[in-house]
């Protein structure tokens, strides 16, 4: 090779590596809700139009945030399951699914921060899916519970 | 040259008044605070009716917030910037116990009342149903600004300064 090839070769590599770099997606951390699949990824519209057929199932819907947030406004019907990204959280969780059929249908949702920073629902599926579920859908919020279900005039429940 | 930065100025002041009005919208706006009473983690009673004549920034966190860490640092300096004009920094953690948040506040040295809230102070504010949420009060006590999510930090600061220069 000469030393010219050689030269091209190298400036080649200095210029396409870095820019490959910088425009590649940066791997989603195990457990952030980037890495849900996104067929197990669920629209607000998709749940509430489950909510109110009466035909369909009911799913088992889990919040898995904050009690504070929680106890000011929740899904009809949802329970409680703690912060997914604590481990008091993943032990309610535990506690609230352990004795439920596998193929049973499970809605996840938090709404504490926009989707791509939200600490909890990624750890909860992550749960579920170790403990063998099946059926596991998360709700995609991308904002927050207060904008993109509250205010958008979707039902809510209040308390414990 | 001049009329360059002219009308860089004026963009950016655009972008900040279009930001501004858009963070300004609520129920709450324009209207006297809530008042609370609660404890800070110090012990310290915060009652938000005492602190007429002073600016607040009540900001509504939770430890497990990722936009919520990133904020705090820079109240704490603002605290200690603005604090002699007469700015008052008031955190209030949604977390549901108490240990975590107490450790944080610490830890952080923040140098402004962190206390523990719950869903009535939520309420009380409209609701908090997503972190972070912050609200700016003049110093008549009149809500001026919700501010959902994490902050602008730069459109903030310069509503403070606004806020402080009004006596």
């Amino acid at each position: 090779m000469s030393f010219a090839r050689l030269f091209l070769a190298c400036a080649l590599l200095v210029v396409v590596v870095p820019a490959r770099a910088q425009f590649a997606q940066p791997a989603a951390a195990p457990e952030s809700a980037m890495s849900i699949p996104q067929d197990h990824v669920m629209q607000i519209d998709e749940l509430n139009d489950m909510l109110k057929d009466g035909k369909a199932g009911k799913p088992l819907i889990l919040q898995v945030g904050s009690h504070v947030m929680f106890a000011q406004a929740h899904i009809p019907s949802a329970q409680y399951a703690g912060p997914g990204s604590q481990p008091e959280g993943q032990h309610l969780l535990h506690a609230k699914v352990v004795n439920l059929p596998k193929d049973k249908v499970i809605v996840l949702y938090c709404g504490c921060c926009p989707w791509t920073r939200c600490p909890n629902v990624g750890p909860a599926y992550a749960h579920l899916m170790q403990m063998g579920f099946k059926h596991v859908k998360v709700l995609y919020i991308a904002s927050n519970f207060g904008d993109d279900w509250v205010r958008r005039g979707y039902a809510v429940e209040k308390g414990d | 040259m001049r009329l360059k930065r002219a009308t860089r100025a004026c963009a950016v002041t655009l972008a900040l008044m279009c930001a501004w009005a858009a963070s300004a919208q609520g129920p709450l706006e324009h209207k006297p605070a809530p008042d609370f009473i609660r404890t800070d983690f110090d012990g310290r009673r915060v009652t938000l009716s005492e602190l007429h004549g002073k600016v607040v920034l009540l900001n509504f966190w939770a430890t497990w917030c990722a936009p919520c860490q990133a904020e705090l640092p820079h109240f704490a300096e603002w605290q200690r910037r603005y604090r002699a004009q007469g700015l008052q920094v008031i955190a209030v953690s949604m977390d549901d116990e108490p240990k975590a948040p107490r450790a944080l506040a610490s830890k952080l040295k923040l140098g402004f009342p962190v206390l523990l809230g719950d869903e009535k102070l939520g309420e009380l504010y409209g609701g908090v149903l997503g972190f972070p949420v912050s609200f700016l009060i003049a110093r008549d006590g009149t809500m001026t600004a919700r501010i959902e999510g994490e902050a602008d930090l730069q459109a903030l600061e310069a509503r403070i300064q606004e806020l402080l220069a009004q006596k």
